[in-house]
């Protein structure tokens, strides 16, 4: 079983669903981006979905766009958020860490040999955020030869053919959004229309995880009864860093509350 | 005037369930999240049912002719170059309303807007030179419209954020990244994730996602239709080189478009060189750029060895895109078309031979063109037509020319 598998099986029985904290590799630079995970992770978080910084980010907000700006700054490249992937994953075998980036970085390095860091570091799935299911195979079919799951994106008011795609072709997770536009808090997500959950489940979708747009525990509470399996939080968790970025004691503190009040919501 | 139907049989691009699949060759694509796939899509189906409808296409024409100033003249340059060089003739895009080619394909997308019953419209601006085009076609056919520009070039091309305001336009200084070109594409691509319902994004060149470039070449190609009789008629034949700068490529393969069957005439398309090939300041991305993925087309990029994308360079600053049409890279890898480059000084000479010796002042971009085709016509015989597209008039590059030529003068006085 993969460590996503596991991670869903290990929830049912708690009855519980997945909090999963977003946070850019090196923001604001390497060695505090390694703190700032682990206190994620001991502070409740049931996966982690890890951004790769990127010049371009065009499905990202402000707050995402400046946390890759700051760790740019820091002269953070691909071959660092690979180290620090193993180091990550040498600290917890069994998380399950997902990479959220651009399909730009992986066509630069080499599609194949960027799968294949990922194998070697322990990653285990892939979303590449600009990368929509009609341009896909060809990533996809190098992620599975190295055993990474690619996730793929359900968008608002999906067509019917879309849906079944998404289904099909997603692996580990499928990442329903809860909202159009990018990522960002000012507009909170929205509950999928009726029908949708349904018909995602007769297509065999894998565990859905709802993303964009989430920032309180209400909505995690919200997101599970409605039959979700996890929820993503991206941007409320980006800003923790981006407010306290003079002070770290503060900031991996108020991460740990902003972790533990959703963990606890699930 | 121009037969939109032609392009079904377009043999440069692969078939798919509305016409393509948005490659030519390796090059192109839809890279854009899952959310505007739909927005793309719809799009496409609307563009190909669009020109398939006589009235759509009487209704473009009209306005290219009766509010643009359909067709342009051809021009032959005689003062430029000696009795025994080679000929060059202009292709007058500066003359079309709106001071560059750009008003063609802005008329053709808004109707296509309307038609699609968008009630808003969105668009990148760079210089400021699509904003002004999209602002005009907006103004014409009431459509309220938003302009992202980078903060940067807000505050250097003051005018054209002025004539943009003055035909209502809103503009939206970008702030994010280095604050130009780029950045106000994706500050429009971020908007329209979130509005594709009622907005309509208008991009400015013949980049980006399937279905843009298709649309901006076909919403352009007039300009290569018509040149191709007017040589005819003047010289009695075809040219032997048909040249264009390339930026993002809107103007080169709206003259290229319609030569690309007749081998027998040249294409060259040519790059912003900037400050040299070799300063790391320039814009030449068919030339030293890499293949990547940006802002939706699989096509060559300014960028790092990392992925990162790089600011690209040119004195002017409609060239200065770090991506390119990818139909470009298309034509370059099969050998249809060759892209060549020239430096900021060899644009500014010609930026001002041609104003003095024709009367013509030509956009600092169409200058680059200019440039090369001198030098070409110098190399060859009385016998050589070479066609350029004058894409752009240059009143809005005095003010910069003129400053640049004081602090040149203020350094030699030092």
């Amino acid at each position: 079983m993969s460590r996503y598998q596991n991670m869903f099986s290990r929830l049912k029985e708690e009855s519980k669903i997945a909090f999963i904290p977003f946070v850019m590799l090196g923001d604001p630079d390497l060695e505090t981006s390694f703190e700032i995970i682990k206190q994620l992770v001991d502070s409740g978080a049931d996966a982690l979905e890890l951004g790769i910084p990127f010049s371009d980010p065009v499905a990202d907000g402000p707050v995402i766009q400046a946390a890759a700006i700051r760790a740019l700054k820091h002269q953070v490249n691909l071959d660092d958020c690979f180290e620090l992937l193993k180091k990550i994953r040498e600290t917890y075998s069994d998380i399950p860490v997902g990479l959220l980036l651009y399909s730009n970085l992986i066509y630069r390095k080499g599609i194949q040999t960027f799968y294949e860091l990922c194998e070697a570091s322990g990653v285990d799935s892939v979303l590449i955020a600009d990368v929509p299911l009609r341009e896909t195979e060809f990533f996809d079919s190098k992620a599975l030869v190295h055993g990474i799951d690619p996730v793929h994106i359900l968008p608002p008011e999906p067509s019917d053919n879309t849906l079944k795609s998404v289904a099909a072709q997603s692996k580990g997770y499928t990442y329903v959004l809860g909202r159009a536009g990018v990522t960002g808090t000012d507009v909170a997500a929205k509950m999928p229309k009726s029908g949708v959950m349904e018909l995602l489940k007769e297509n065999n979708a894998p565990p859905l995880v709802m993303g964009f747009g989430i920032s309180k525990p209400e909505q995690v509470t919200a997101a599970k009864q409605h039959g979700f399996d996890g929820v993503i939080s991206g941007s409320a968790v980006v800003k923790i860093i981006e407010d306290n970025l003079d002070n770290r004691d503060e900031l991996l503190e108020a991460l740990g509350k902003f972790v533990s009040s959703m963990k606890n919501a699930s | 005037m121009t037969d939109l139907k032609q392009i079904k049989i377009d043999p440069n691009v692969a078939q798919s369930e509305y016409g393509f699949n948005g490659y030519f060759g390796d090059y192109g694509g839809m890279f854009v999240p899952e959310i505007l796939v739909p927005a793309l899509e719809q799009l496409e189906k609307a563009f190909y049912d669009a020109i398939d409808d006589e009235s759509f296409i009487n209704d473009f024409n009209r306005l290219l002719k009766d509010y643009a100033g359909r067709p342009t003249p051809l021009y032959e340059c005689k003062n430029l170059t000696g009795p025994r060089e080679g000929r060059i003739f202009m292709k007058r895009e500066d003359l079309l309303h709106g001071g560059a080619h750009k008003t063609n394909q802005v008329l053709g997308q808004v109707l296509l807007a309307k038609r699609m019953g968008k009630t808003r419209i969105i668009a990148e601006t760079g210089a400021g030179q699509h904003g002004v085009a999209t602002a005009l076609a907006c103004a014409l056919m009431d459509l309220p419209c938003e302009i992202y520009m980078g903060a940067v070039d807000c505050a250097r091309q003051q005018p054209n954020v002025y004539r943009m305001e003055l035909m209502g336009a809103k503009v939206i200084p970008v702030n994010n990244g280095s604050g130009t070109l780029k950045d106000a594409i994706n500050e429009a691509l971020r908007d329209w994730a979130a509005t594709y319902e009622q907005t309509h994004y208008l991009l400015g060149t013949a980049a980006g996602a399937h279905p843009f470039p298709t649309i901006v070449r076909e919403f352009h190609k007039m300009i290569g239709e018509e040149a191709k009789q007017q040589m005819k008629q003047q010289t009695g034949r075809l040219p032997d080189y048909a040249i264009a700068c390339v930026g993002g490529g809107s103007n080169a393969i709206g003259l290229f478009a319609d030569f690309v069957e007749d081998k027998e005439v040249k294409l060259v398309g040519v790059e912003p060189a900037g400050k040299g090939l070799d300063s790391g300041h320039h814009g030449a991305t068919l030339t030293r750029g890499h293949l990547g993925i940006l802002h939706g087309s699989h096509t060559k990029i300014m960028q790092n060895d990392d992925g990162q994308i790089e600011e690209s360079y040119s004195v002017s600053a409609g060239l200065d895109y770090p991506g390119i049409g990818p139909q470009h890279v298309y034509l370059q890898e099969i050998g249809r078309a060759q892209y060549e480059s020239v430096t900021d000084t060899e644009a500014l000479n010609a930026f001002k031979l041609l104003s003095k010796k024709e009367g013509i002042i030509p956009a600092l971009e169409s200058a680059h063109a200019v440039a090369y085709a001198i030098k070409l016509a110098k190399a060859s015989t009385h016998d050589t037509h070479i066609l350029v597209n004058l894409s752009g008039r240059g009143d809005k590059d005095l003010e910069y020319v003129r400053n640049l030529e004081k602090s040149s003068n203020d350094e030699e006085a030092k």
